[in-house]
């Protein structure tokens, strides 16, 4: 990547830009990691207990949902700053 | 070979031009169009479904007192329980906000509107505003101001020493990062949807030619109905979210942990 960047005669906006658009890649990319994992395991364990306690499974869909809704802020508050950057 | 692929820009994606009373403050374009339309359609829902009270219902009140037997059990009876059904303001505010978020953002999926009004930041805004306002208000309402700021500040069950850390951090969470988080929420879903939906139209609408790489073309077609579908998904699941989060704090406002 360094011999591209020399190779370019960037002007200072360009190379804003240029820099923007490539730490907004890695702006979603990363907020993406934690909230996946985070949802996958949560998602997983409801199952475990909705299949545990097939009469309880109003409860964990319910709670289910909300942790999701939290978790999944993170990676929502990356896409904005990925537009952000991106424009 | 150039594929001819014009991505628009995000401005052209979500910015509308103004269709009625040009440059006043009352300017009307799609967006408000759809708001509009949304106000109409949930206030016609309930209206017409709940004029005839029949005891055996049919047509538009069944879908009425299904979707108010849904917030009922589904939402308020879980998250706040019995006291919240005896205030009877709760049920009316959060079925109607329900209703009023999902007509706005289906409309990202209906032909010739397909824009989801939540895709823009103001109507997210000012709804997480107005349940910012409303919890705080029952919040003071049933302990007092100075009974709620101590629950919601000072959480018990805390050694004493770390206050110093906890507080802050409630005091944060709860009065500003609640209203934030809940807009972002709901505008950036929408907004990702809409965007996943121009891509894939655009990259159909790119690849409809008489070329040889027009084979391509039912993968991102395929992918778009796919993505309509999932978008319908995305617009119930948002409402739903957005209204359960707002019984939550309301019920956190009612009754102090303990």
């Amino acid at each position: 990547m360094l011999p591209l960047l020399a190779q370019i005669e960037a002007t200072g906006e360009e190379f804003i830009s240029f820099g923007g658009a490539v730490s907004a890649g890695f702006a979603y990319g990363l907020s993406a990691i934690g909230p996946g994992i985070g949802i996958g395991y949560l998602v997983g364990q409801a199952v475990q207990a909705m299949a545990r306690q097939p009469e309880a499974a109003g409860l964990v869909r319910t709670t289910m949902f909300l942790g999701i809704a939290f978790t999944e802020a993170l990676a929502l508050i990356g896409f904005v700053v990925f537009i952000l950057l991106g424009l | 070979m150039t594929l001819a692929l014009e991505f628009p820009p995000i401005s052209h994606i979500v910015e509308w031009p103004d269709l009625l009373f040009e440059d006043t403050a009352l300017a009307f374009n799609k967006i408000s169009i759809i708001y509009l339309l949304a106000t109409v359609l949930t206030l016609t829902l309930f209206f017409v479904g709940g004029r005839r009270g029949a005891l055996v219902p049919t047509g538009m009140q069944n879908i009425a007192e299904s979707s108010v037997d849904f917030i009922r059990n589904g939402i308020i009876q879980q998250t706040i329980g019995p006291e919240g059904l005896q205030k009877r303001w709760i049920l009316p505010l959060l079925t109607s906000m329900f209703f009023f978020i999902f007509f706005c953002n289906i409309t990202g999926i209906i032909p010739f509107l397909q824009m989801p009004a939540n895709a823009r930041m103001a109507m997210p805004l000012t709804l997480a505003l107005l349940v910012w306002v409303v919890f705080n208000v029952v919040g003071f309402a049933n302990q007092g101001p100075l009974g709620y700021l101590k629950s919601s500040l000072f959480p018990p069950g805390v050694p004493k020493a770390l206050y110093l850390l906890v507080t802050p951090i409630e005091f944060v969470s709860t009065f500003l990062v609640r209203p934030f988080s809940l807009a972002v929420r709901l505008f950036a879903n929408l907004l990702a949807g809409h965007i996943l939906l121009v891509t894939f139209a655009v990259l159909s609408a790119a690849l409809w030619v008489t070329d040889w790489y027009a084979v391509f073309l039912p993968l991102p077609f395929l992918m778009l109905i796919f993505l309509t579908g999932f978008e319908v998904l995305v617009a119930f699941l948002q409402a739903y979210i957005f209204t359960i989060l707002t019984a939550v704090y309301i019920g956190g406002a009612m009754h102090p942990e303990h």
